[in-house]
């Protein structure tokens, strides 16, 4: 067993975040492989969507140290705005994409420039270079038609896919999904879970996702976490932590999921 | 007066006469209300971006200096800028002494529009924006202000209107827009119901005419592919 594991891409050093009193997450130690697939689950309040927006850096932390793709930073004492620099910042979410449960596209304009927005500004590709990426990467999603439409003008579904396709454009290391299918009608649940599901066959791609489907949790994640007052309280593979929970706080959870 | 005679035989006559002059000043009052209004608009997004610094400092001295501009009357600040700072070497030509005071005073009002504005664009488009790894330049720029231009647009709408009623005041710094010409004929003529009704009624086809442009605009908006909240 000489096998050495890859350098983790995620890895949370006991970091604390505190809302006020409330403390979200506790002595938090969590490290994620490239390429792994992870979900989280677990009541809401556990901390699973928080782990995504600290990634993502849309919430600092108190204590701890998170390393991403191999560029630290910690937040000593800080309650206020980030400590780290703008730039240090924005090297760190360079390797981040994130799909929101309520997919945020701006509604202002077409799906095509939700798409090119940002690797034209951000990247600096060419308008055309980017024009061009779009398209495959709505093709990927399944929306090729729909490149001039606004966001007004699609469905749920529809919307969230584009979300993913301009998450994509930025070719991210990490995509994190927080609860991408919550907001939807039951109807539309699975033309988002089937695009997610074509992207969990890439190798490069680090997905962490924080979701209530679980048998698409179990089809998809090469680990799942259960989360439980700000802490992990039982991880494993799939069909391990479905099957045989070892946690009483697991084995409650998942029965009053799966009903 | 500008080598007009008038003709004060009858009312219609006279309104006939003096008509000239009237619109020479009409001119002037547009052209004062597009200044002060264009400085507004630029001013006011000034303000309010400084009012939103990530330092301290400038935004607290934002907030004082609009608050000053805000609460002290126009025609202060006209007398202000026209009789006291020449005092100290500052001497400012009489229109832009006024474009400059009419768009002090509205970009004080124009910025908590934009803020009201800013602070109504929802949290999710500005993480969608961090996720994106947007500058917060480009996140004003492309996601921020055309969002907030529908959203904005009657508020700034009545606020045009506003500063164009107040343009009179600047008679007082010896601008000669509508209204100080039609007083000024008024003292020639002893009479004034007539050039001051005429000023009226121009107003009131201004203040229409802002009206629809504004309707228009906000018809027009959604068509050029900017959605009306």
């Amino acid at each position: 067993m000489t096998q050495t594991a890859p350098a983790p891409i995620i890895a949370f050093d006991r970091v604390t975040k505190r809302f006020g009193a409330l403390t979200v997450l506790d002595d938090f130690n969590f490290t994620v492989a490239p390429g792994e697939k992870v979900t989280l689950i677990g009541p809401s309040g556990s901390g699973k969507s928080t782990v995504l927006r600290i990634l993502m850096t849309l919430e600092p932390f108190q204590e701890g140290t998170l390393t991403l793709a191999g560029m630290s930073y910690q937040q000593p004492n800080g309650t206020g705005p980030f400590k780290a620099g703008e730039r240090h910042l924005r090297q760190i979410r360079s390797h981040v994409g994130m799909v929101f449960q309520s997919f945020n596209l701006f509604p202002h304009m077409s799906v095509m420039r939700n798409v090119v927005e940002a690797p034209v500004r951000v990247l600096g590709l060419s308008r055309a270079e980017a024009e061009c990426r779009a398209v495959d990467l709505l093709a990927l999603v399944g929306l090729a038609d729909k490149k001039d439409h606004f966001p007004a003008q699609l469905s749920g579904g529809q919307q969230q896919r584009v979300a993913i396709a301009r998450a994509l454009a930025m070719r991210p290391r990490v995509l994190l999904f927080d609860e991408p299918t919550s907001a939807l009608d039951p109807q539309l649940v699975g033309e988002v879970l089937s695009v997610i599901r074509s992207l969990a066959h890439e190798h490069d791609l680090t997905m962490l996702l924080v979701t209530h489907e679980m048998r698409f949790a179990r089809e998809v994640s090469d680990r799942v976490c259960f989360f439980d007052k700000g802490r992990i309280c039982e991880q494993g593979a799939p069909d391990q932590i479905f099957t045989n929970p070892q946690q009483p706080r697991t084995r409650e959870f998942l029965a009053s999921v799966l009903g | 007066m500008y080598g007009f005679e008038w003709d004060t035989a009858t009312p219609l006559t006279y309104a006939w006469s003096i008509l000239p002059i009237i619109l020479i000043g009409l001119t002037v009052t547009l052209k004062a209300a597009a200044a002060g209004f264009s400085i507004a608009l630029v001013l006011g997004l000034v303000f309010a971006l400084l009012r939103r610094s990530r330092v301290k400092a400038i935004a607290w001295t934002t907030s004082v200096v609009v608050e000053f501009l805000r609460d002290t009357p126009l025609l202060v600040q006209l007398f202000f800028l026209y009789y006291v700072l020449p005092d100290y070497g500052l001497t400012l030509p009489a229109f832009l002494t006024g474009a400059i005071a009419l768009g002090l005073q509205y970009s004080a009002y124009t910025s908590e529009v934009y803020r009201g504005g800013i602070e109504a664009v929802p949290r999710g488009q500005w993480e969608a924006a961090t996720a994106l790894n947007l500058s917060r330049t480009d996140v004003y720029r492309d996601i921020v202000v055309p969002q907030i231009v529908p959203r904005i647009l009657p508020a700034m709408g009545n606020y045009l209107v506003a500063m164009l009623k107040e343009t009179p005041v600047l008679s007082v710094i010896t601008i000669l827009e509508m209204m100080g010409l039609a007083n000024m004929i008024g003292e020639r003529t002893f009479d004034y119901l007539v050039p001051l009704t005429m000023v009226g009624v121009i107003f009131l086809l201004l203040t229409l005419v802002c009206s629809a442009g504004l309707h228009w605009l906000q018809r027009a908006l959604p068509k050029a592919g900017i959605p009306l909240q």
